[in-house]
């Protein structure tokens, strides 16, 4: 009877993988790679600024109809910022906890320094600190418009031109997408290693498939702010 | 050989540590490392001054007792362990760091000792198979495919220095661990308590404050056996395969 009334209550996996180094690193493994599909996708749709703002706000129209009639207007847009929304907090939040708890590791440093780890590694801190500060930045800039020296609801062609004519607009996003170059190129593999997809056979693949993505992501992203000051696009 | 050492001295636990130079001479290039602390522990010794005190067992590379960072490498500049660094690795007249690991969890005991025995709890959770003792088995009894054997023989390797943890940069146990999984979990031997090994591990690791793995691969070039870096992987996957 006593032990019938002793209820064993196990927590719950997700308690399990939040409570634990591993799992909260799996946890930024996934949410990291969320944000890195989403990623993929925006760079691909920004190349279509390369064909004038017929097709530029053309696609950002149908990004608020996509899924219609199921979804309501710009209701798919809307789930993907929720989605975002949760993989940037939880990655951030466990990045936070983690790296609180690496320094407590070592309470006592030594006194003879050396220069560790490539620079994207020890990069990612900061770097992410960057992303997360570019993120705000972002948003006030080409979705809520408040900081865009245009504006213009509904022409993101034109919004996306008047950021990057200036000088800060610019060097912004290209500082920003540097480090995001770097967070890829250490991230990407590192998920990979940390959701236990790594073999000694497949390591030099995923390092190779990290730094390619990384690289093509950057000279995607930068080729946009790039024209612009340029003159290419106007 | 002539040389500078600058040592970690601590006299206990709780008492207070600074670095603290010597001089040393008369070193010949074919002492190990702890042939030439040896000469100058006996000078502290005839001088009537405390020797400095450090682990060590075998002196052949296969205990893992010996450890200290040298120069701000753990078991210095060679990779192998601080008994098996020889001095010709170092230039007459240079003068040389030595401090003892540093994690949280490995309090230091005296000068370049430190308290290990986390490594001991983290085996005592799950580093370990259920047989019968007695009599050896039989050799065919259990046969074990060569990839398994293999893979299980690298990470078996692991002498539990704990260079590892001193390497890294969150002094984290990752690379340890995933050694002690790893070599378990692939052998059929270790398959009974396969499911539930990596995250009683893990918890154990993390419940004695080391810190996070980053991938930063420290571990993996500090190890003086040579333990992948692609085990932690593997030990991750044990570790979710083991929660589902
Ligand atoms: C809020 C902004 C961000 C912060 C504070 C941040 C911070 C971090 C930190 C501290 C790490 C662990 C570093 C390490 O293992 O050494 C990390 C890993 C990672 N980040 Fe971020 N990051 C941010 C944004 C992003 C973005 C936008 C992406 C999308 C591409 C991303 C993708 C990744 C990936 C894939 C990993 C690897 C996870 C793993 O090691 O398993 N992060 N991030
Ligand atoms: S993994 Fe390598 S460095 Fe770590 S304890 Fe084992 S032998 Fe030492
Ligand atoms: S004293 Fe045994 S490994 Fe160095």
């Amino acid at each position: 009877m006593a032990l019938l009334t002793r209820a064993v209550r196990r927590p719950s996996t997700l308690a399990t993988l939040w409570r634990s180094t591993v799992g909260k690193k799996a946890v930024m493994a996934v949410s990291g790679l969320v944000m890195l599909l989403y990623l993929v996708f925006h760079m691909l749709g920004n190349l279509k600024v390369f064909f004038g703002p017929g097709d530029l706000n053309g696609y950002a129209h149908w990004l608020r109809t996509l899924g219609e009639p199921l979804l309501h207007y710009g209701w798919f847009l809307w789930l993907a910022r929720v989605v975002l929304l949760a993989a940037v907090v939880a990655h951030a939040v466990a990045a936070y906890q983690l790296s609180r708890r690496d320094a407590a590791a070592r309470p006592q440093k030594y006194v003879h320094r050396r220069q560790r780890t490539s620079y994207a590694t020890r990069t990612m801190r900061w770097g992410g600190v960057i992303l997360g500060l570019f993120i705000v930045w972002h948003i006030l800039d080409l979705t809520t418009l408040t900081v865009n020296p245009r504006g213009e609801e509904g022409h993101p062609y034109q919004n996306i031109v008047a950021s990057f004519s200036t000088w800060y607009g610019g060097g912004i996003y290209c500082l920003a997408m540097l480090a995001l170059g770097l967070h890829v190129r250490h991230g990407f593999w590192s998920a990979a290693q940390t959701l236990g997809a790594n073999n000694p056979r497949r390591d030099r693949a995923l390092k190779l498939t990290a730094n390619a993505t990384a690289l093509l992501l950057t000279a995607g992203f930068l080729s946009v702010p790039v024209a612009v000051m340029t003159g290419v696009v106007r | 050989m002539n040389l500078t050492l600058r040592i970690w001295r601590q006299s206990g636990p709780d008492a207070p540590g600074a670095m603290t130079e010597y001089h040393v001479s008369g070193i010949s290039p074919d002492m190990s490392f702890l042939e030439m602390l040896d000469t100058l522990n006996e000078e502290l010794i005839l001088r009537g001054d405390q020797p400095v005190a450090f682990d060590h067992d075998c002196r052949e590379g296969i205990c893992g007792a010996c450890g200290m960072v040298i120069n701000g490498q753990a078991h210095g500049p060679e990779r192998t362990t601080t008994c098996q660094l020889h001095m010709r690795h170092f230039a007459d007249g240079d003068t040389i760091d030595v401090e003892p690991w540093r994690a949280g969890a490995f309090p230091v005991v005296r000068d370049l000792v430190v308290d290990r025995s986390a490594f001991d709890r983290i085996i005592g959770s799950g580093g370990y198979i259920t047989a019968p003792t007695g009599s050896a088995p039989e050799a065919h009894a259990t046969p074990v495919p060569k990839d398994a054997a293999d893979l299980a023989f690298e990470h078996a390797e692991c002498i539990g220095c704990g260079a590892c943890v001193a390497a890294c940069p969150n002094g984290s146990a990752m690379l340890f661990t995933a050694a002690k999984v790893v070599h378990l979990n692939v052998l059929p031997q270790g398959a009974p308590e396969r499911a539930g090994r990596a995250r009683a591990m893990v918890e154990a690791m993390d419940a004695e404050g080391f810190g996070g793995c980053t991938n930063t691969g420290e571990c993996a070039t500090a190890c003086p056996k040579g333990i992948p870096l692609t085990g932690i992987s593997v030990l991750n996957r044990e570790y979710l395969r083991g929660l589902r």
